[in-house]
């Protein structure tokens, strides 16, 4: 069992380094806004970000219970049916594809 | 008349604040039972049950905190603690590229909006055309997804010593959420280069390094955006020569 104290210790480099991590970039950012690569990259990132966070994710789920791979992978092709057939409502798209994944992982 | 207009003015904040709210119920639904993960693990752990609470607000960034349990548990040297926050969480570091930060003029709340830049308010927020941005949206969105996970991490605590196996699979709606933004923030062909290039990272981080995928990918995707830039100013530079 870790000591209090530990655990404080822990908390206080959990919370500076993260949020170091989240702020320091804007402070540099700020004087260069106005740079080419800095315009360029703002506007190719987003997308090539969340396709990131969307496969580490998947194979995150995949990796946590390796026998419902084929269940993850069928759920986002409900997730992104759903999506693009029902008028991208977020909430809709995003409930279909957990429930499948949920039901089929817990069921079979 | 200034009456007047400080009253659309109210009526235009609270419609921000409510499509804010809204714009966190999907990433609700991922937050909170990852949250309730979390109680559940520290519980499990042995850990005592404030430290939930404590690690949503110290940290407030999912992934790491379920990661932090285990180490904490086995009272892993503070070294290898901070390491491991440096490497997890590495990633925030380009959202501040595309992050709507200058939307928000208070002080107070854009040190708020710093600390609270979370994987899915960046998300939700990239793939947001620009016009529909504000700072009380984003503000109230990022409010309601910490209180989603502090809260979530109560209900888990709570459940910890009631439930005996919780239901299984609900981090799934994570998974779900990144697949449905990056179709949203996929608007034209001019997108395509960058997922390309993302989907060649992640594939590549995967096989070298699939024990910190998502630090390597991101690190890569960053590096070949570079190289595009160069590619591309090269170009610009060509024709304007031959012009």
């Amino acid at each position: 069992m870790p000591s209090t104290s530990y655990l404080v210790a822990v908390l206080a480099i959990v919370f500076g380094i993260t949020l170091a991590l989240r702020a320091v970039p804007f402070a540099v950012l700020g004087r260069l806004r106005e740079s080419a690569v800095v315009r360029r990259l703002a506007m190719w990132m987003p997308v090539g970000i969340l396709a990131v966070l969307a496969v580490t994710a998947l194979h995150g789920t995949i990796t946590t219970d390796a026998h419902g791979a084929g269940y993850a992978l069928l759920a986002v092709a409900v997730t992104s049916g759903a999506h693009l057939a029902f008028g991208r409502r977020t909430i809709l798209s995003v409930g279909a594809g957990t429930a499948v994944y949920v039901v089929l992982l817990n069921a079979l | 008349m200034s009456r007047l207009l400080r009253d659309d003015g109210a009526v235009e904040r609270t419609e921000h604040i409510s499509r804010g709210i809204r714009d966190s119920f999907s990433a609700g639904l991922g937050i909170f039972p990852l949250g309730i993960a979390l109680g559940l693990l520290i519980v499990q752990a042995g850990l005592p049950w404030w430290l939930a609470p404590a690690l949503s607000l110290a940290a407030f960034a999912g992934s790491l905190e379920l990661l932090l349990v285990g180490m904490v548990a086995t009272v892993t040297p503070l070294a290898a603690v901070a390491l491991t926050v440096l490497v997890v969480n590495f990633r925030h570091v380009f959202y501040a590229f595309s992050f709507p930060l200058h939307l928000v003029r208070q002080p107070v709340a854009k040190a708020y909006a710093v600390y609270a830049m979370i994987d899915e308010v960046y998300a939700v927020n990239a793939a947001l055309p620009e016009h529909e941005r504000s700072a009380p949206r984003l503000l109230a969105m990022q409010i309601a997804c910490e209180a989603y996970w502090v809260g979530g991490g109560l209900v888990g605590v709570a459940l910890g010593s009631v439930l005996p196996a919780p239901v299984k699979g609900l981090e799934f709606a994570l998974c779900a959420l990144f697949t449905v933004l990056t179709l949203d923030a996929f608007r034209s062909r001019k997108e395509l280069p960058s997922l390309l290039l993302a989907g060649a990272s992640a594939a590549v981080a995967l096989v070298l390094t699939p024990g910190m995928a998502m630090f390597t990918a991101l690190l890569l995707f960053v590096g070949l955006l570079l190289v595009r830039h160069l590619v591309t100013a090269r170009d610009t530079a060509q024709e304007a020569a031959h012009a």
